[in-house]
């Protein structure tokens, strides 16, 4: 071989790139300018945008070639065909959640449900045009909850898993863009100008401790698919509230929820490949995720409008809170209180609307959990 | 598109959401129960 053959054999690899492979460059850096410029999700979108394009050059040693495995394809073996990843990740977010306000005003979480109806409307579309495992897990992007995205995709086999997590870490940073336009819809400005009252309660110790097992419990009696997704998520906040583990409900919330954070994106990566993403299913995932998103609000919303048919005048609820059901932990319930403030500037909604939306973290796992019973999971 | 489909979704969508509303009410129920069971006199 002469130093011109070796030269231009250093070179040979170029060959092999696709126009296919070009779009997923584009896009892992779109992730990428998202995350930095716009801080949405920085700590997901980041290191998905980056792994969108490690994985996608060609002949990758990032991902399983052949007989040489690949880093990010033992890892997502390792750690997201079992569902291991996102189940720890919830232990880390069950201590960052602080149940006390929902727990003070428990009736709230009725609005976390509601706004799971986009789940289900979403399953019944996507029941058109995919097959059912594929439709229930596009459908779970409408829980606006990656980790339950992940496991709900997983369990029931999703050849789409890129395009779901794509799709609900994204729409999840652009709740403040997606939400606004819909709740203006569905209220009217009489409607959103509704103060309503709050009155600090407060709640012991011992419903703090045992809220996270009756939930684990009852969730788990109901739908067993969702006992791993809700236990975890529920031992987490035992961490927090137990009151004597103080050092691992901190490990838990930072070095372990970063931990697994920094891996999560990266192995979700590893399932945006060309071949995997570049095909006209994945912009329809998109529209169906948008879709899930737009009907969660939409069914908070009424939701709220019709439990005011049966409340008195001056006890009436604000309906926007309805739109904070959804998992979106904190910015639905950030928006839903600064559009209460862009109507009339003393409708202070935050602690309502904070509320409905640690609900709906709630909720959502719940609603996982019961779409894999119902699909025999 | 497969119209046929529906006949699976929708009960789907029907025991789903009703579903959660149950294990909802329950939850209610049960922190209600707690929060006067615990709460100070």
């Amino acid at each position: 071989m002469n130093i011109a053959q070796a030269f231009t054999g250093l070179f040979a690899n170029f060959a092999n790139i696709t126009w296919q492979m070009v779009v997923m460059w584009g896009i892992g850096g779109l992730l990428i300018y998202l995350a930095i410029a716009r801080k949405m999700e920085p700590s997901l979108l980041l290191p998905m945008g980056f792994g969108a394009i490690l994985v996608n050059l060609p002949l990758s040693g990032a991902i399983t070639q052949g007989q040489t495995e690949g880093p990010l394809s033992v890892l997502f073996r390792a750690g997201m065909a079992n569902e291991l990843f996102p189940l720890l990740l919830f232990i880390g977010i069950g201590a960052m959640i602080d149940f006390g306000p929902l727990l003070e005003k428990p009736w709230l979480m009725l609005f976390g449900g509601a706004a799971q109806l986009g789940i289900f409307l979403t399953f019944a579309a996507a029941g058109l045009f995919f097959e059912l495992n594929d439709a229930a897990s596009i459908a779970i992007i409408g829980a606006a909850d990656g980790p339950t995205a992940i496991f709900v995709a997983n369990t029931l086999g999703s050849r789409y898993l890129g395009a779901i997590m794509v799709a609900a870490y994204s729409y999840m940073a652009l709740v403040p863009i997606v939400q606004p336009p819909v709740i203006r819809l569905v209220t009217t400005r009489k409607e959103r100008r509704i103060r309503m009252e709050y009155k600090k309660g407060s709640v012991s110790r011992a419903t703090r401790i045992l809220f996270p097992l009756v939930v684990t419990v009852t969730a788990g009696l109901v739908a067993p698919a969702s006992v791993a997704l809700v236990g975890f998520l529920m031992f987490g906040n035992l961490l927090r509230e137990c009151g004597v583990l103080n050092a691992l409900s901190e490990t838990a919330q930072n070095v372990l929820a970063n931990l697994i954070t920094i891996v999560l994106g990266l192995t979700v990566a590893s399932q945006m490949t060309a071949e995997q993403f570049v095909r006209p299913d994945t912009l329809l995932i998109l529209a169906l995720g948008l879709f899930a998103f737009v009907f969660d609000t939409v069914g908070g919303v009424l939701f709220a409008k019709l439990i005011n048919l049966f409340l008195p005048e001056g006890r009436k609820i604000n309906p926007m809170i309805g739109a904070a059901g959804i998992s979106a932990f904190p910015m639905s319930g950030r928006v839903v209180n600064q559009m209460g403030l862009a109507e009339d500037n003393q409708n202070f909604l935050l602690m309502y609307s904070i509320s409905v939306n640690v609900s709906g973290q709630i909720a959502s796992v719940i609603a996982g959990g019961l779409l894999l019973a119902l699909m025999g999971a | 598109m497969n119209t046929a489909s529906l006949m699976t979704t929708l009960p789907v969508l029907a025991a789903g959401m009703a579903g959660i509303f149950a294990v909802l009410g329950v939850l209610i129920g049960a922190v209600a129960l707690l929060n006067r069971l615990t709460g100070r006199k």
